[in-house]
């Protein structure tokens, strides 16, 4: 148990960043041997917790900020620290000891060698006071704390619990419904954890604490106060109206996997399960994104199919056929993704002295993160993975295993049938009240919302054209106008590069989506960007038809940030036309690079309206709809 | 929950299917259209929304001015007795019910309802569908909480069906079914107690919809400013009440009216301001561009606001928009939350038609075809703001309160 267990722990953090495709940033992978050696954290079980909820956190934010946001927060809670104490007696000195057991949050955030190092024993006493057994607290708490405090800090083992109301107090203005039940969620898991892990860590902790003993007794307030200088300050005025801790840490983003910074490629690819040559000549503007050799991993993979303990074979079955390219789509990938996950909740057991809500997360997160080495998550993927991975963590503690299964395959059947199905059927429904008969409908690539408003449209015995455009390398198109043709819609091929001569005489443009962001860009297949403009300068309504589920909190202004690269190959040649050969022998030279981008972003100026299942609503709104129901109903 | 707005869908295609059945008798019903050869065709599609704008704010004959001089007589008559109105509503709703009884339907008594309130120049058509509705409850025999809840679908529908092309009517009633029958509170009371909460919250909603103006004309003072030069198009009741709010703070300012052909409300609306010894000047609706240099703003009023943000409102405001825009001059338009629509025009064509017919005043030969749609579109990129009841908006947050009033 104990290997796959670290195993386990490893690819755990990866979960953070599905709300896209990188795999698991390195650093967290530091951070979790010192959980073990540095039981320092004693509540480390719910730093665990905390980090499983986190992805959901982190991919919540919407604009990329550096993540030195963590340590000014550390700085505002070492202020509270340093600075309360002596002024505050009984009721603040509650408050006070509230944020040690946030702070253990937020240093299980740092890479965990941050915690040893010698600035946090020295300016935060009280964490360790709230985190650490009675006997020793007090030792600590006398020397720098009011009695109000080491008295309080005397029953620290039942502190957690003693503040939760006081927590829940302080934090109800200002945190979600959905926050303070993670909040609390995190809580009830430490307390048990620390139940289990006691003995384990109050041993280990008598060790630290002695040494951490030594500094504070003259340390804690000068030094804390040196330290920050005018930070703490600065922070300290705003403290009131901050947010409480775990709220800024939702807006600081995990940094994302940089594929141009090589040590961290070096301690992802250690883990990886898939191994992946990289390709050598990569376009300098998208260094920062994986791209492989392709074709080298699929028998590699295979071989090892009876290696890969931990994974399931539904699981693994669908990872090849992302890798393949056999599921592709938004909604089909993101259906398989369901369908092979329901299977391995079905097959679950959970082992034994662990617990499903735990477990069952860190297994979905190494699956996760299987299926990110296969192919990069798409965002409806993500979305779909954090409502997955909430349902778990919210499931009630009272529940047995097989109920437990049953409500989660339920939850994923919903999921599907509600989010997907019924809301392309409603999307369908709106959508078709904007054909009138006579239009030309122009259509890009192959979405299959799009498809299914084409088709009832047509069954409706409206009369209209369509023009489907397709683009190299992938000539999806093809495959919608097989299937429109066959049903007897009188149809128009052609590539992008003619749809400037064919615009003139559009008179509707409808797209798919993978994703509509926060400022109403359209993150979609590469090329509709520029249909979308040739429409736009031809004054031609551009509907976009987007599942609210694919919706994402994140702004991007440029597809350079966040993309996906495919295989450089399918550009470089062309299928079934051997006379095609001129860049044989070129395709590794040095100074060619060849870039094929799988996506693209539309501004939100080219899209005269976006189709969801909340109704036609103009592209500004869209963070309307995030706002508004993606907590109602994909969060609780 | 969230798949209600395809039910809107629904709901429309279902009206729009019933439309055919009710029109013509409903016309039959109508108060007498002013137009003198409305009588001729009234198998056409007419706007009846346009009809009645027309008939209480248009000048079609010569002596519009004594005409004018006779409306505004009555509209102040009107205003004075409208808070006797509010308080003898009940016996407005006795009137209804009365009709019932002798009449054959329920629908029937719900649109002379409405068409008695319309008659009112003052009343918006939303408030007097709005008064019209809540007519119903009070006068309803039902006996159940589900009983009258059909009914006042029904009678919603019939109003809603009576004339399609009245946007702020659709939307009035969708607002009302939506504010009236949504309170938890239904669920726990007997019946009759449950019935008098959605009269309460009827009459509290017909206030709502009444105050609106008000509050619209106290919000748009700050962007009325001492000198400039306000242009406005056609006769809106929220602009006058804007413009009469800035006369009564002493504001000094200009205004351009443009004559709102065909129906030339604009004569009307300048000769409101001229009562307010506001200093106007009469346009013809071709002058706008030539004009547009010394405007400073630019007033509209709305039909109907849309999901987009744009506004639905009569013909040749979109043209006078076009114009502002292109001249960096701001477009401020007052309306209240009543009119937000669930609707979403792609282009101009993209609406239900309202018909209005247009007097050339020489015979058309018959060979040559006359444009005679009522309002056009204006896109959201064009209008700078929208004053509503709701606070000054921007052309997005308007979707984001209809998600909010509708979801």
């Amino acid at each position: 148990m104990d290997p796959r267990r670290t195993a386990r722990t490893v690819s755990d953090p990866k979960v953070r960043q599905v709300g896209f495709f990188t795999p698991a940033p390195p650093e967290r992978s530091i951070s979790d041997p010192p959980r073990f050696q540095d039981p320092i954290q004693p509540p480390s079980p719910s730093s665990t917790q905390v980090n499983d909820q986190s992805p959901s956190g982190n991919s919540l934010s919407p604009v990329m900020i550096p993540p030195a946001h963590h340590h000014s927060d550390n700085f505002l809670r070492t202020a509270l620290q340093a600075t309360s104490p002596p002024k505050a007696f009984s009721y603040s000195a509650k408050t006070v000891t509230i944020p040690p057991e946030n702070e253990d949050v937020a240093s299980s955030f740092s890479p965990g060698r941050k915690v040893v190092s010698a600035k946090s024993p020295s300016s935060f006493p009280g964490v360790k006071a709230s985190s650490v057994p009675a006997s020793e607290l007090t030792t600590v708490s006398v020397v720098n704390l009011p009695p109000g405090i080491s008295e309080k800090a005397g029953g620290a083992s039942v502190e957690v619990q003693n503040d939760r109301p006081v927590s829940a107090k302080t934090l109800k203005e200002k945190t979600s419904k959905a926050e303070r039940r993670a909040l609390q969620e995190a809580q009830r898991a430490a307390k048990a954890a620390a139940k289990a892990e006691g003995t384990k860590a109050s041993s280990a902790a008598s060790k630290v604490v002695t040494s951490a003993n030594t500094k504070p007794s003259k340390a804690t307030k000068p030094s804390s106060q040196k330290n920050d200088g005018s930070q703490v300050a600065a922070s300290e005025k705003k403290g009131g109206d901050r947010a409480p801790e775990k709220d800024r840490k939702k807006d600081a983003p995990h940094p994302r996997m940089q594929y141009d910074d090589k040590s961290r490629v070096e301690k992802a690819k250690k883990r990886a399960v898939v191994k992946q040559t990289e390709a050598r000549n990569r376009v300098e503007l998208f260094r920062h994104l994986p791209q492989y050799e392709h074709g080298t991993q699929l028998p590699d993979l295979e071989t090892k199919f009876f290696e890969l303990d931990p994974m399931h074979p539904a699981v693994y079955k669908v990872g090849l056929q992302y890798l393949s390219g056999d599921i592709r789509g938004g909604n089909a990938r993101c259906i398989a993704m369901f369908q092979a996950f329901k299977e391995a909740i079905k097959d679950y057991s959970t082992p034994p002295e662990k617990t499903l809500i735990r477990d069952l997360t860190a297994r979905i997160s190494s699956y996760v993160s299987f299926l990110i080495e296969c192919r990069p998550l798409s965002i409806s993927m993500g979305n779909a993975i954090k409502f997955l991975k909430n349902r778990i963590a919210k499931l009630p503690l009272a529940l047995s295993e097989s109920e437990a299964k049953s409500t989660l395959m339920l939850d994923i059947d919903r999921f599907i049938n509600e989010k997907i199905i019924l809301s392309e059927k409603v999307i369908v429904k709106h959508a078709v009240t904007k054909i009138r008969d006579g239009d030309v409908l122009l259509t890009y690539g192959a979405s299959s919302v799009v498809e299914m408003i084409l088709l009832h449209a047509h069954e409706l015995g409206k009369h209209f054209r369509v023009v489907v455009v397709d683009s190299r390398p992938k000539l999806e198109g093809q495959l919608l106008l097989r299937r429109l043709v066959r049903k007897g819609l009188s149809c128009t091929y052609t590539h992008v590069n003619a749809v400037s001569c064919i615009m003139q005489d559009v008179t509707r443009v409808f797209l798919g989506a993978s994703s509509v962001l926060s400022n109403g860009t359209v993150y979609s297949r590469v090329g509709t960007a520029c249909v979308a403009m040739v429409a736009q300068a031809f004054r031609v309504p551009v509907l976009v038809c987007c599942e609210a589920y694919k919706f994402h909190e994140r702004v991007q202004l440029d597809s350079i940030c966040f993309n996906e690269l495919g295989n450089p190959d399918a550009i470089s040649k062309v299928q079934g036309r051997e006379e095609i050969n001129y860049l044989d022998g070129f395709v590794n030279q040095e100074n060619l690079q060849l870039l094929n981008l799988i996506y693209d972003a539309t501004p939100s100026d080219y899209v005269s309206m976006v189709i969801t299942d909340y109704g036609m609503i103009p592209p500004t709104s869209v963070p309307v709809i995030v706002r508004e129901y993606r907590r109602d109903h994909l969060w609780s | 929950m969230w798949w209600r707005s395809a039910s809107f869908i629904l709901d429309r295609q279902q009206h729009q299917n019933r439309t055919v059945a009710p029109s013509p008798e409903s016309f039959l019903l109508s108060s007498p259209p002013p137009m003198a050869d409305s009588p001729l065709n009234p198998k056409s599609n007419i706007s009846a929304y346009y009809q009645t704008r027309a008939a209480h704010h248009a000048v079609v004959t010569s002596d519009w001015l004594a005409q004018a001089q006779a409306a505004v007589g009555r509209h102040s008559d009107d205003d004075g007795s409208l808070g006797d109105d509010k308080g003898a509503a009940p016996i407005g709703g006795g009137g209804g019910g009365g009709g019932e009884e002798e009449g054959s339907g329920k629908a029937f008594s719900v649109i002379d309802e409405f068409n008695s309130w319309r008659k009112q120049p003052a009343l918006a058509e939303a408030v007097a569908a709005i008064r019209a509705l809540a007519a119903v409850i009070r006068t309803s025999e039902a006996t159940t909480m589900m009983e009258l809840e059909i009914e006042l679908k029904k009678a919603s529908d019939s109003l809603k069906s009576w004339d399609t092309t009245s946007i702020s009517l659709t939307a009035g009633c969708d607002l009302f079914m939506l504010y009236v029958t949504r309170t938890s509170a239904l669920e726990y009371e007997d019946f009759n107690s449950a019935k008098s909460r959605l009269i309460e919250r009827a009459e509290k909603f017909g206030e709502i919809s009444c105050k609106a103006r008000r509050i619209i004309a106290m919000l748009s003072q700050d962007f009325i400013f001492d000198g400039c030069t306000i242009l406005v198009h056609g006769f809106s009741r929220v602009v006058l009440e804007v413009l009469k709010t800035a006369a009564e703070n002493k504001k000094h300012f200009r205004v351009l009216c443009t004559e709102g052909r065909p129906d030339r409300t604009g004569l009307r609306f300048s000769n409101e301001l001229a009562k307010l010894d506001v200093p106007v000047k009469l346009l013809i609706d071709s002058a706008v561009a030539y004009t547009m240099d010394e405007v400073d703003v630019v007033h509209f009023g709305a039909d109907g606001v849309v999901e987009s943000g744009g506004i639905i409102n009569m013909m040749g405001t979109f043209q006078i928009a076009l114009v502002a825009h292109s001249m960096n001059k701001p477009v401020y338009v007052a309306a209240e939350s009543y009119k937000f629509a669930r609707h979403y025009p792609l282009d101009q064509k993209d609406m239900s038609p309202a018909r209005r017919p247009i007097d050339f005043g020489v015979p058309i030969p018959s060979k040559v075809e006359v444009e005679t749609s009522a309002r056009d579109y204006t896109p959201p990129q064009y209008l700078t703001l929208l004053f509503t009841d709701l606070g000054v908006l921007t052309p997005s947050v308007i979707s984001d309160e209809l998600i909010q009033l509708y979801l």
